[in-house]
């Protein structure tokens, strides 16, 4: 289970779903992996938008991962790109900036390459664990937790 | 015509394995007029900058079995979405099927990064879609609202006098001791997990009208689409009229049908959106 999956997840309680803390759910004791994936930002900085940030930072330093910049990057183009092309925008887009790339890279690895392969995902508002093994979590619910 | 991807490793006496409802998925996610509107609601709007993101779409398949169509659907995201960039979930009650699913996918994807002309050869996450994960769990319930761009469920649509319990079940796939009494459970069990995937209940109506009732949910508020796959005996023609009374835009339509008007089986699709 890729780390990014966790940001499309909540509780599967169903008097969960209206409560704010039931997302994000948190990991406990997780144990990761690496896959390679090859980097591709165009990709990435079509997924960024998908990204509730504020629930990504939770769950980065959750996993002990401390490279997630406070604010999602912003990769919209300036206004000025498409109505008054200016040379310098021009010189910024075909060198991207060196700490960008950084932050992007990490992204790329954080959120596709990292799998979760055992562990737990806990509800913040009711505690329910829901356990991973060999990387598939489990969303069933015990019959007094009921549909 | 697109690949079919290989699902020779799912075990079929506790894994559905492709049938003719799956293939009419496949065709008709493939056809022309499923791509023409998919990659019109999903695709990179020209009239924007290249610079600007388009946010990557979220495939989310309920009921995965196989994973034959989370398969065909994520490595051909280009083809059906006219951008490889698709973002792939999969659940099941089955943890066979969870582990299959996930199997099936990406040795797909990774087969179809291979086997492009090596002129056009890229890495797969440049030339295909990207799984995300396979839950075990009951339809979408742990799914976020509104996450969800497309939805794909091939149900258990087949009338039956009750739907098996799948509750305290499934996931564990513990290989049990081989004696008599456990290979006795683990048939009973295997058993019971083939029903799931078919067993339909009351008009074969009973999971999916659970499932169409998490949909409005589940769904993009904007532009979510969802297709299912219905029997005859499902009575379809109601099942629409039901949705087209729902709050807000929706729209739904039969987009794929089964030809063989003379077998018992008489299947459609159709597709549900928010427009």
């Amino acid at each position: 289970m890729k780390i990014l999956t966790v940001n499309f997840l909540t509780c599967a309680v169903k008097a969960c779903k209206t409560s704010p803390l039931s997302f994000p759910l948190h990991f406990r004791d997780a144990e990761l992996e690496q896959s390679d994936i090859g980097y591709n930002p165009s990709f990435l900085r079509n997924i960024l938008p998908r990204v509730d940030w504020e629930a990504l930072k939770v769950t980065a330093t959750e996993l002990g991962f401390t490279t997630v910049p406070s604010e999602k990057p912003n990769l919209d183009p300036a206004p000025s790109n498409t109505d008054l092309p200016a040379p310098e925008t021009a010189m910024e887009t075909s060198e991207p900036d060196v700490a960008d790339e950084k932050v992007m890279r990490d992204l790329h690895t954080l959120l596709l390459e990292t799998e979760v392969r055992e562990g737990k995902m806990v509800c913040g508002n009711c505690g329910h664990e829901y356990k991973i093994k060999e990387g598939i979590a489990n969303f069933l619910l015990p019959s007094h937790l009921g549909r | 015509m697109l690949p079919t991807p290989s699902t020779s490793h799912v075990d079929p006496n506790r894994i559905y394995e492709p049938a003719e409802d799956s293939y009419l998925l496949l065709d008709t996610l493939s056809s022309t007029n499923e791509t023409n509107f998919l990659k019109h609601h999903f695709g990179q709007s020209g009239t924007q900058s290249r610079n600007a993101p388009t946010p990557s779409p979220i495939v989310l398949e309920v009921g995965t079995g196989s994973g034959v169509i989370l398969a065909f659907v994520t490595a051909n995201a280009e083809a059906i979405f006219g951008r490889p960039d698709v973002l792939a979930l999969g659940t099941d009650v089955n943890n066979f099927a969870c582990q299959a699913t996930k199997q099936t996918v990406l040795q797909t994807c990774e087969g179809f990064a291979r086997d492009m002309p090596s002129g056009l050869r890229r890495s797969p996450s440049e030339s295909t879609g990207l799984l995300l994960a396979t839950l075990g769990a009951d339809l979408a319930s742990p799914i976020r609202g509104g996450m969800i761009d497309v939805l794909i469920f091939n149900p258990p649509y087949v009338p039956s006098a009750g739907v098996p319990d799948i509750k305290g079940n499934t996931l564990d796939s513990e290989p049990a001791p081989d004696d008599a009494k456990s290979r006795a459970e683990s048939y009973e069990r295997d058993s019971r997990l083939l029903a799931l995937s078919y067993e339909g209940g009351v008009d074969g109506m009973e999971v999916i009208n659970r499932l169409l009732e998490q949909l409005p949910q589940v769904l993009n508020r904007d532009k979510g689409v969802a297709y299912i796959l219905l029997c005859q005996q499902n009575r379809p023609e109601e099942t629409m009229q039901r949705i087209y009374n729902w709050v807000g835009d929706w729209y739904v339509e039969v987009v794929g049908r089964s030809g063989n008007v003379a077998g018992w089986e008489k299947l459609c699709i159709i597709r549900i959106w928010k427009g």
